[in-house]
Parts: structure tokens; sequence; C-alpha cells
């Protein structure tokens, strides 16, 4: 991991505190000004015009030209007052999760990717050559190059980082109007959401749960979390996220083996005749 | 209902959810499940066209199971009243009302009159003629009434001609099963909702009606309206904290577009314009016009006030205040009828701002035609839309029915500045004018609005100096100096506010209650009295919410007076205490001897509840204690409504123009005052068609894009989210025609076709209608021919065919057919117009 | 409260949840060029202490060539050629990447020392010390690439992590002896078959278990380009192994040159099983929910 404190992340040791978003998707309206602020505000390119008759979803996914994504499920429910056949229309903004754990900056190899003061993770774009490392390397497929003329390099959502380090609200949380996108101190976050899901429960939306709000789980809780109102992966999500790096000791260690056995089968090969 | 707020206006919607979050309950009633859809309570769908079943079926549901506010009915609404013994209903006519004249297609509405009472639309006589016009039914003419009241009431609300009764006779066989059979809702969802409704009402209870276009843009639209106020007036929820109905409206100013209007028949503050028979001067208009009742009765005072800012000192009380200069109707002058006067010759020129009737306009392929017959035509846009270019890129020109070389119309292209690159206001539904600073200068030749219409007329002016001929008086008159600042010589936004605020002897005038008729005062809108009160540009106040009352009045200005709730004296009961503690608003103080509460109340402050009227009374002084509804003469709401709608005063459920069923209660099928035009180009189904367009159609918009696409397909950002124009349709029906999900289909109506992407979805399930099945097709109407993403427009599909009030086109309800595969390269034009 | 009956959706439209790695044939290739300078410098080094000059001068060359034509890919396949030393900003043990940017970097600079005074005839001490240097770091060089796809969210590599630098090492070794029996002097190339036959055999047993422990996950290893790959490349290194093992004279070197071929294949077939993998949700969900279980 890369230099982890006791709560895994390797904060500035500055006056910030950790800041992220809770999305509350249950209040989502999927009207996408997430998206088009966010674009307009860090000049992010369009990413095609393509028809792709997935419900509303357009857009597709993250990458190098989509920060905030849109997702539209519509599902067959049984309705709250008992008649079948009802509708259920999920919408869900999905965006970078600031891993705790951040496999793609673990791996960085110019060392592009840093964690700010906030508890963020960012890409600094004169610094990236476009290995590409990062993006395999992502549980969540967040990352992409952005393969435009000149570019090459790769590029993410970084929490408005020229907005928050001014004391304003990323661009998305602000644009969102219902406050489905909720930016602040993750503590707090955290607190509010745990609030949102009881509430939800109780008003028998059983299915609400939290995704990445937990700091056991595999990349040791988002600094982007969610509210979901269905699995994971009918959102397009991974149930169960792990940061490749955690295995990382174990893959040193079979490397050092192999390259032992290497060293020693070069060694072997040397008895016997030289012709 | 009528409404998909969550997509169509997602920041007002933010209330909604906040409400929601707060234990309102949201009932979302569309024939579609929607975004909106998907955050409320509950989704009720129903076929496009038929929500008057539906609302009738909550008027027949509150009045028979007495669920109805009594004490609110019986003193704040004119339930009581008796009705002329000439009047028949619907239910005695088979689906007309006395007094239909089969030739003219009118009513003459003599017959529906209070008994004993004279009552005629007393805020005008908006259009004379063939047609009446917008709004004109602001109130009551009360000139036989006694301390205030019509001559003949029953309290008791027994009298079977008393308009209560007429009511329940009227809306008898609305019955759940009827809305039902309707409809397609099944009984029991219904009665749900109106359960619900009912149950959520009362004293301590107040329910939201929200609605936009889907209930306007139909031959009932009007209607549609009438019918929710009923509901809403019978359930005690107007004028109310929590209450009311809200018209969302389609653009951020289209308020404003009609208070200061762009529509031909009337003037500012809703005064009519005067017609050229009828109003040959000032006095006669006056009098033909106002209302000795209520505030109306100041009309005069209004008016001259008016034309003291449009014509300065030139306008004085020798002639009349140059009330001759003003330019007179003839009759129907309304975008459609112009339009059609277009391709029969007699109108020679337009000049088009901000719209693109070319793919925004219903039958947008006969406007395309129309346009092709004009000597000169205007387009002011921010870019170059298809209504500047259809005569070189149209899809006649395409499909070479129109060939460019014969259009002979001059087109000029000007562009337009934005809204951030120039002052101004906007003033939205619920009234609020809102100020917005220019933030940056607008590129190249782009000009703001003012600045187009500022020089036109300077320059026009310029041209006619020195003429003697008295047809040029009235443009050389004006009172034309409004300072300009900056390298393009910019005209003031906020002296054009102030004019239209007014001023008097003592500077900026602070209410219309000092307008004068006597020439001294001069107010360019009288509602808008007092939006520059103190000399402060009110609509350009920003207190935070946290920092005020949570009416929160600093933030803007809302007309008249600041008041944000109207008629908010309802919220009292007839002895001015409120309803209950819980939805308390405005309440009389017998200390203080004056009318008070969190708003500005909608009544005279010191006039005491136990107000009694004396019969010499006259304006608002006719108005009694207990009568919050103080736009009309007899100060009540009207459930029944004898003046001021031509088709009706009570709402009648009617098919729309095209549909697939007969209707379930009258022989009369449809609006019988409804506007068609039948004419090649905008044939209508005849009945042979009803196999050949057998689908329920509705257009609509998506969040994502703007109107037809001027403003949003011609960027990357948007254009992205929704790039290809698109049809919806349910599994069953695309199983049914072989319609490929994520393919082309090509979707036909009587007068054209258009091709589209297709999207199989759930959210569009089939309905049951009349025991069989009905199949709804959903066509957004955002695109047209340029842009980034271009696609069939679904104006091109459907008729004119409008309101008779109103003159709005019906395009949220008619039938066509849908095909698989694309349009063929050539087709889908239909007759030449 | 409510029961919901989902009409089944077990991915979002059928979308890979992971992005598949972006980096071109150039990557396929160098998992090859570095593997065979890695081992070919160890070799070298071997042959040099063992007296063999005329092995150690061959694979001193082999060596020279392959580290050299290694960055050369590998800064093509950058998004931003021209910022290919920004690789050297920082050292990151936790990027595999970073240390193997150091590690050909280092084995790069010695060996091509070493080769060069060895053509020039000069330094001799310098040139065995830079050998040493590079013989020893050889055997990382070629096995670290394993490290590099294990540490990633792709499934058909991370779930081989234990695997996989075993698999690279055995086939840098058969690379390596292949290479030098190929292009040198029969008579001192004897050590270079016995590498090649060893290793050869080693990577055949080495991905046989690989695939076999991966399960469902060993699939992207068996179907589409992957799978075609590998259908050539294991009976190609399986017979050259058998043509070098027991040929003579000519059919060595032929035998050597399938062991190439089949080594090359073969790091292609896990470039492109990995890619695979990634793009299919199913391998990442069925991962997954193993763990959730």
């Amino acid at each position: 991991m890369s230099n982890p404190r006791a709560d895994g992340v390797e904060t500035y040791r500055g006056e910030q505190q950790r800041m992220g978003f809770f999305t509350d998707t249950s209040v989502c309206i999927g009207c996408k000004a997430c998206e088009v602020a966010c674009k307009e505000w860090n000049a992010v390119p369009e990413d095609g015009l393509v028809f792709t008759a997935q419900s509303y979803d357009n857009t597709g996914e993250l990458g190098a030209n989509t920060w905030r994504h849109v997702a539209f499920v519509e599902q067959q429910v049984e309705a709250h007052d008992g008649t079948t056949d009802a509708m259920r229309w999920l919408m869900s903004s999905d965006v970078c999760k600031h891993c705790t754990h951040a496999a793609c900056l673990d791996v960085c190899p110019t060392g592009a990717l840093f964690r700010t003061e906030f508890g963020t993770v960012v890409v600094q774009e004169d610094v990236c050559n476009g290995c590409g490392y990062c993006i395999p390397a992502c549980p969540f497929g967040v990352l992409d190059r952005r393969e435009i003329e000149d570019d090459g390099r790769v590029w993410k959502c970084t929490l408005c980082y020229d907005r928050v380090g001014d004391g304003m609200t990323p661009a998305c949380a602000k644009a969102c109007p219902t406050e489905s996108i909720q930016f602040g101190p993750l503590d707090e976050l955290r607190e509010r959401a745990d609030d949102r899901v009881a509430e939800l429960r109780d008003a028998g939306e059983q299915d609400a749960r939290l995704y990445g709000a937990d700091p056991s789980d595999g990349v040791g809780g988002f600094g982007a979390f969610f509210l979901l109102l269905d699995e994971p992966e009918v959102y397009g999500l991974p149930p169960d996220p792990v940061v490749t790096t955690r295995d990382l000791p174990e893959m040193w260690r079979a490397v050092g083996a192999a390259a032992l056995g290497l060293a020693g089968a070069v060694a072997l090969s040397m008895l016997g005749r030289r012709r | 209902m009528g409404s998909n707020m969550a997509e169509c206006h997602p920041v007002g919607f933010q209330w909604v959810m906040e409400a929601k979050r707060r234990g309102a309950e949201v009932i979302h009633v569309d024939p579609r499940y929607t975004r909106t859809s998907a955050v409320a309570s509950s989704h009720v769908q129903l076929r496009a066209g038929s929500d008057m079943a539906f609302l009738g079926g909550l008027v027949h549901h509150i009045l028979e199971s007495r669920r109805d506010f009594r004490e609110y009915v019986l003193e704040y609404t004119n339930a009581p009243v008796i009705i002329d013994d000439r009047f028949l209903d619907t239910e005695d006519l088979d689906g007309l009302f006395s007094g239909w004249d089969p030739e003219k297609k009118t009513y003459d509405t003599t017959t529906w009159q209070y008994e004993g009472m004279e009552v005629a639309a007393s805020a005008g006589q908006r259009e004379l003629g063939a047609t009446a016009g917008e709004q004109a039914g602001h109130g009551g003419h009360g000139s036989t009434m006694h301390h205030g009241e019509p001559p003949s009431e029953d309290r008791t609300l027994e009298h079977p001609r008393c308009v209560y009764q007429l009511l329940r006779k009227h809306f008898r066989r609305y019955t759940p099963e009827f809305v039902e059979q309707t409809c397609g809702v099944p009984r029991d969802q219904f009665l749900r909702v109106a359960e619900a409704l009912c149950d959520n009402s009362g004293r301590d209870r107040t329910s939201a009606i929200v609605y936009s276009v889907g209930w306007t843009q139909h031959t009932v639209g009007v209607q549609y309206i009438r019918a929710a106020a009923i509901v809403q007036l019978l359930l005690g929820n107007i004028g109310r904290p929590g209450g009311g109905i809200l018209a969302l409206r389609g653009h951020a100013s289209i308020q404003g577009s009609t208070d200061i209007p762009t529509l031909y028949n009337i003037l500012p503050g809703y005064i009519p314009m005067p017609h050229v028979h009828a109003h040959q001067d000032l006095r006669t208009f006056v009098e033909s016009n106002a209302a000795p009742g209520g505030f109306w009765g100041n009309m005069e005072a209004y008016t001259v006030s008016l034309l003291k800012a449009y014509w300065g000192d030139n306008a004085t009380a020798e002639n009349g205040y140059c009330f001759d200069y003003l330019p007179r109707i003839s009759g129907d002058h309304s975008i459609y009828a112009s339009v059609l006067g277009m391709l029969d010759g007699t109108v020679e020129g337009m000049i088009v701002a901000g719209q693109n009737p070319a793919v925004g306009s219903a039958n947008s392929r006969l406007h395309r035609f129309a346009m092709a017959e004009l000597d000169w035509l205007v387009v002011r846009d921010l870019f170059e839309v298809e209504t500047a270019s259809f005569w070189k890129d149209g899809p006649e020109i395409e499909r070479g029915e129109l060939r460019s070389e014969d259009i002979g119309t001059e087109v000029f292209f000007m562009p337009a500045a934005a809204h951030t690159e120039k002052d101004g206001s906007f003033t939205n539904t619920q009234r609020l004018l809102q100020w917005h600073h220019k933030a940056v200068e607008p590129a190249g030749d782009c000009r703001s609005e003012l600045w187009f219409y500022y020089h036109l007329g300077r320059i026009i002016r310029e041209k006619l100096a020195g003429s003697v001929d008295e047809i040029d008086r009235p443009v050389l008159d004006l009172q034309w100096d409004y300072p300009t600042a900056g390298e393009i010589a910019e005209p003031s936004a906020e002296a054009v506010l102030r004019e239209i605020n007014g001023t008097g002897p003592d500077g900026e005038l602070s209410a219309y209650t000092e307008l004068k008729q006597d020439g001294s005062t001069s107010c360019g809108c009288w509602i808008y009295c007092g939006v520059f009160a103190d000399a402060t540009n009110q609509a350009a106040r920003r207190v935070p919410g946290s920092e005020q009352t949570w009416v929160a009045p600093e933030w803007g200005w809302a007309w008249p007076a600041n008041r944000r709730i109207l008629y908010n004296r309802a919220s009292a009961d007839p002895e001015g205490r409120p309803w209950s503690q819980r939805k308390r608003y405005v309440w009389w103080d017998e200390r203080e001897g004056k009318w008070t509460g969190d708003d500005v109340p909608d009544f005279e402050p010191a006039k005491r509840p136990d107000y009694v009227p004396p019969d010499d009374a006259k304006a608002q002084d006719m108005i009694a204690g207990d009568h919050p509804f103080i736009m009309q003469a007899d100060g009540r709401a009207w459930l029944y409504a004898p003046a001021g709608l031509v088709d009706g005063p009570l709402p009648t459920h009617f098919e729309p123009e095209e549909s697939p069923f007969p209707n379930g209660l009258y022989g009369q099928r449809s609006n019988p005052a409804r506007q068609r035009f039948p004419r090649p180009g905008n044939e209508y189904n005849d009945d042979a068609d009803g196999d050949r367009f057998p689908f329920v159609f509705t257009t609509y918009r998506l969040t994502e894009h703007h109107t037809a696409g001027g403003m949003s397909r011609t960027l990357e950002y948007l254009s992205e989210l929704q790039p290809a124009m698109f049809c919806e349709v349910s599994p069953q029906l695309a199983a049914e025609r072989g319609l490929e999900h994520g393919g082309w289909a090509t979707v036909l109506t009587r007068r054209s076709a258009i091709e589209a992407r297709v999207l199989v979805t759930d959210r569009l399930r089939p309905l049951r209608v009349q025991d069989r099945i009905v199949h709804q097709v959903g066509l957004p109407y955002h695109w047209g021919w340029r842009g980034l993403s271009t696609g069939g427009a679904a104006n091109d599909l459907v008729s004119i065919t409008l309101d008779p009030n109103v003159h709005i086109q019906e395009v949220k309800a008619a039938t066509c057919d849908v095909r698989p595969g694309r349009l063929q390269p050539g087709t889908g034009g239909g007759e030449r117009p | 409260m409510t029961s919901t009956e989902r009409t089944g959706h077990e991915s979002y439209y059928g979308r890979p949840i992971l992005k598949q790695p972006v980096w071109k044939s150039e990557v396929g290739w160098y998992l090859f060029t570095g593997g065979l300078a890695g081992a070919s410098a160890s070799l070298s080094l071997a042959a040099r202490m063992a007296g063999n000059r005329s092995l150690a001068r061959t694979s001193s060359l082999v060596a020279a060539a392959a580290v050299n034509v290694s960055p050369l890919l590998l800064v093509k396949d950058l998004g931003r050629p021209e910022r290919f030393l920004n690789m050297l900003r920082v050292f990151k043990p936790t990027s595999p990447m970073s240390v193997g940017s150091w590690l050909l970097a280092a084995t790069g600079t010695a060996q091509s020392a070493a080769t060069t005074c060895e053509l020039l005839d000069v330094l001799p001490r310098v040139g065995g010390g830079a050998q040493a240097c590079a013989g020893l770091l050889g055997p990382a060089l070629a096995t670290y690439t394993g490290a590099l796809l294990s540490d990633t969210a792709v499934p058909a590599w991370h779930e081989a992590r234990r695997e996989l630098p075993a698999v690279f090492a055995a086939s840098s070794c058969a690379s390596a002896g292949a290479a030098a029996t190929l292009v040198g002097d029969v008579r001192a190339t004897g050590p270079a078959r016995r590498l090649a036959v060893l290793g050869a055999a080693a990577e055949l047993v080495a991905t046989g278990i690989m695939e076999r422990r991966l399960g469902v996950l060993g699939e992207p290893y068996r179907q589409g380009r992957a799978g075609r790959y590998a259908r050539v490349a294991k009976p190609a290194t399986a017979a050259g192994l058998a043509v070098t093992a027991l040929g003579r004279g000519r059919l060595r070197r032929a035998g050597a040159a399938l062991i190439l071929g089949g080594a090359v294949l073969q790091r292609f077939a896990i470039f492109e099983a990995g890619k695979a993998s990634a793009r299919d949700p199913r391998y990442t969900l069925a991962l997954q929910r193993q763990h959730a279980g």
C-alpha cells in the first residue's frame, strides 16, 4: 500500500480533513446535470454521439472523457401497494471512488497519480505519460486514456481539486438539483448516509444499502460512496472490489522465487558438455 | 398530471423531492412512466387525451361521497348561485350545452348566465368575431348584484339549478367504472388516488396539483385546467399554503411573455387589445371592458397609465391619451391563423425571434411551406436554426417538393445574444420576476432583443422623421428615449423596468392602487407596478432563504404587489381566522384592524371580514369581507363559469380530434367548438382511417434537450446525452409491428411521416380502454435537421387543431401508425399545403 | 414489506465492469524481449564464469540487442512517448512498472556497457563488472513482468499471480537458450541447448498448472484470440523441445526456432487472455461473488 496510516489514507498532514461524495441514488432524477457540469468545468471533450438504446443511458460508462456517468435500469417489480407488474427505474450517477487504498495510485510509475490533502486521488496531467498501467489496475474501470490527437494521457475525476481547494463545491454536486450528489467531510457523509438508509428501510425500501461506506472492504472504503437500491452489479459495479496491491507482497515473493529458479536453471545448464 | 416535472423542470422539482422527504405523497398521472414517475410515490398510467374523464371522475367522487370542504365551498365559491332556467347541460343535449349554433360553430352564452343577471367577462372582450380570446374569463360583470351577491342563491345547495346541483348532474356519469373504461386506469387505482386527495385536503391539510403542457395542449386544454380548478375549489385548496394549481411553463419567461405580452390580443397586464369596430375610442373601450366590480373596475387607470408610458407627453386628455394610436385587431391573428394567412397570401412578412416553427410548431411541414410564401422573413436566434435555413436544406428541398430557386422569401438571419450576455428579467410561473445581469459582452454581431427592437424603432423613426402623414404619427410620437451604453449602444434594461413599474408626480410608483386615470401616472404594466418601488430593482433582490421568512418575499419580486399566493384571503375562514393553525397563512388582526400574516394579504388591508357592500358600491368596494376571489365581480370562485369560455361553463369529457375511440358518454365526440382547418397539408383522419392509424401517440420533452433543439442539439455536451430521435414503444407493440429495439422505425400520420430509432420499453404499457387493448407511442419532439444531433421532427406529424379559447395546438394526443425500417429517401411528405 | 422480483440484470447491459489494458502489441513483444534479455544476460555471465567465452559473447550480444529493443517498444506504446523519462521520476516498490523501468534501465546500461567493451575489446574489467551487474539483475528483469500483469484487476492475470512469474521465468530460459543455440557456435552452445530444453519443459508444465488452478478464469486462455495463439504455442514449444533435445546439427537450430516461436506466442496468449477476461463482466462477477458469498 502507498504509505497507509491507521485509517489507510496517507493524507497530507495539514489541517484538511478527508472530503468526499455521498451519492444517494434514491433521489436521483436522471437529469444528467452532473455529467454536463463536470464537462463544462473540466473542459472534458465530447465522448461520442451514440444511440445505445440502453434506456436513457447514451453515455455508457466512465472513461477518459466521461467522469460522471448516469446509469439507468428499468425493472419490473411488485409495487408497494401490492399491485403486480409495477415499474421501477433505477438511476445512479457513477464516479471515481477515490479509494482509501487506490490501486491506480499504487501502480502509477511516474508519480502522476497522487493523494491530495483532501484524501482524494488526482492525476497530474503534466506528469502522466500515458503508460496506461492504472487503467487495468482500477477495480471499477474508471480510468482510461484519452486517445485524442496529441493528448495520450489518462484522465479521471479530480473531485474538482481546483474548486475544493478554493473552498467551493465540486461542479457535479453543485449542479445536482435534488442533492443526490452530496459533498462534504467524509465522516459526516457516512453518518448522514447511515441515517438515510435507516429511513429508507423504515419506509419499506428493504433493498436500500450503502456501497463503499465500509472501511473494512477491499479498498478500505470509498472516498466517494453510494446508496444503492439494488445489487451493485445491476448498476455495472463490482460487488466486492479489491485493491490489487493487497496481494502485492505475494506477487513479489513469487517473482523472487521465480528469479531464483531462473538463476538456478542457468547455473545448472552450465554443467555438462560445451557442445 | 399533464406534467413530467422531474424531466422538464428538474431544478424546481428539487422542492417536490424535499416535500417528499418531509412526508408528502407525490402521485404522478401520465400516459408514460417517466423519470418523474420513478421518484414519485406512485404512478398512474392513463390514455393520452383522457385526462378529463379522470378529473371528472375526481369531481364525481368528491361530490357523491360528500368529501367537499363544505364551508369553503358554500362561502367562497358560486356553488349556491342559481343559474338561468334556460340553461341546458351536456346531459340534456348529448354533449352540447344550450346556445350552440352549428353553422357558426359557436355558443351563444346568454342562457349560461346567473339567473337575473347579465354576466360578461369583466376583464374584457378580448376578441370579437368568430372566436374569443385568451384569458377572457377574469370575473363577472355584476351590474344587478345586491350587496355584492348575485340575485338568486340557495345556500342549502339543493335547488336543482344551483351550481352545486348542476355540477352533480353534469358529472353524474363520471363514475370509477367510466374512468376505467375511458382512461384505462383500474377503478381501484383511481379510487386510491381520489381518496388520497380527499384525505389530504380540508382544514388541516392541503394538496397541490401541478400541470404543464400535458394539459394545455389539447382541444380541451383550458377545460382541463377548469376541471382541476373545480377539484381544488371543492376540496378547499385554493389560496392556501401547500395547495393551489401550479402551471409549469415551457420556457424560463413564458409567464413574462404574456404579462408584457407577445400575444396579439392583449396589452401589458392583460388589458384587451382594442377591436377595430367595437372600440372606437377610449371611453367605449373602457366601458365595454371594465367590470364595475373587482379590481378590473380600475381598467381606465391602468389603460391611461399604459398609454402615457407609450406616448409620454404626447398623450393628453384631449386626444384620449393617444388611444387612437393603438393597433386594432379585427379577428383571430394568432400564430396559426397567421401561418395559414401566409399560405393564402394575406401575410407577407414575419419576424421570428427565439422560435423555430420550421420544426417546433404543430404541423411544422405546413409551416415550412407557409414561410416559403412570405416576401420576407427575419429570424433572430443563437444559431442558424431550421427556420432560417429551411429554404436551402429542409426536407422539402431534399424531397424535391420545393426548390430553393423558386422560393421568393428573403430571409434575414440576425444573431442573438444569450441571456448571459444581457441584462433583463425572467418572469416564471409563480409570477416571480428575477433579474439577471449581463456577465459577458455578446460576441460579434450578436445582439439582445432589447437592442434589436430599440434600434429598429430608432431607425424607423429616423426614416420617418419630418413626415406629415397621419399614419406615421403613432411611431413618431412614441416616447423612445431609452439611455444606451457601451460600444454597441445597448439600451438600459433597468430603464425599461422603471418604465414598466411606472412613475407618478413623486417618482417611482409602489403599487397599482396609485395609478390614476387623469394622466398623472405612467405605467408600462399595471400588474408589475411595484417592481421598482423605492427606486430599487426589487426583481434583483437575492436575500438567501436562510435569512428570511419561509415565504421568502425578499427573493425577487412577484406580481402583483409581491404577493406570493393569490387569493390568500381564502386561507382564513369567513370570520378571518385561519382554517387551522397548521395551515395558517393570512388572517384578520382585530386589534390592528387589518389583515396580516406570512404573505402580502390578497385583500384590501383594512376591509373587515364582516364588511357588507352597499348597493351602489363600485369596483373593489363591491366585494364583501368574506369573499376572497377579488378579481371576480361577485368575489367568489367560479365552479361554474357563466362567462369567459367559449366552449362551456363546465368541463366535459371529449375525445381528441384524432382518437381510436368513440366518446363513451356523448354523441358529440370531440369539442364542438374546437378550431379545425381542413385543407391540403392539414388533413384530418376520417372514419376510414380508424384502422390506418390505430395507435395513440403523444409528444413530449426530454431533460437533455430544449424544445425544437436550437439551444441543445447545437451543443456537444447535450447532444451526446440524447444523440438521436427515437420513439418509445411497448414490447407488445414492437412484437406486433416487428420493431427492433435499437433499430429504425417510420411513424406515419394522415399528414406526414418521419423516421426514428426504436426504444422498446415497459414504461409504455398497452392499456385496456373500452374493452380492448390500445397501444401508445411516445415521441420526443426535439429534433430537426440541423445541428450536431439531427433527426425527424415529431411536429411534422401533428395537425393544426386548436383549443377555441386560446388557440393552443393539440399535440398531446393523436393517432399514428408505426412500421419497421427507415423512411425511404424522397418519401415522408404528404399533400402539398 | 415487499419482495421484489427482478427480471434479471446480472450485469449492466452486458457491459464490462473493468477497463481492459490499452497496451498494444508492443507490450506483448516486450514481455518476450525483456525476458530474453534478462535470461540472456544471466546466461552470458554464467558462461563467462564457466570459461565458455564463445557462449558468453553470443549471449551478451543477444542480451544487448533484446535489452535495447525493449525500451523502444515500451516508449512507442506510451500515450506521451516524449515523456518516457518520467518513468524515472520516482522509484515505487508498489508499482511493478516503476520497479521494472529501473530494472530495465539498470540492466540495459550494464549489459550495453558489457557488450560494448566485449565488442571493442576494451576495458575488460569494466566489462566484466558490467556483465556481472547485468547477469545478477537479469533474473529479476525476466520475471518482474509476472507481477506487472498480476498487479491489476484483470481476473485472468490477478488470479494467476502465483504462477505467472514462474511461467515467465521458464519462458525466458527457453528463449535465451534457444536464441543462443540459434545464432551461436554449435561447439559452445551445449549449455544453451540444455537451458532451452529445460525452460521449454518448465514453460509447458507451469502454464498447465496455472490454467488448471484458474478454473473458470482459465476460459479466456482457451478461447478467442488467446486460445488460437495457445493452440499454436504449445505444440510449437513441445516440438521444439523434442527436436532440440534429440536432434543433431541443423535440426537443433530448427528446434530452437520453434521454441522461440512458441515462447513469443505463449506471451501473446497470456496478453490476450487477460484483455478478454477484463472485457467480459462475467469473470469479475464470478470471482467476486465467490468472495462475497
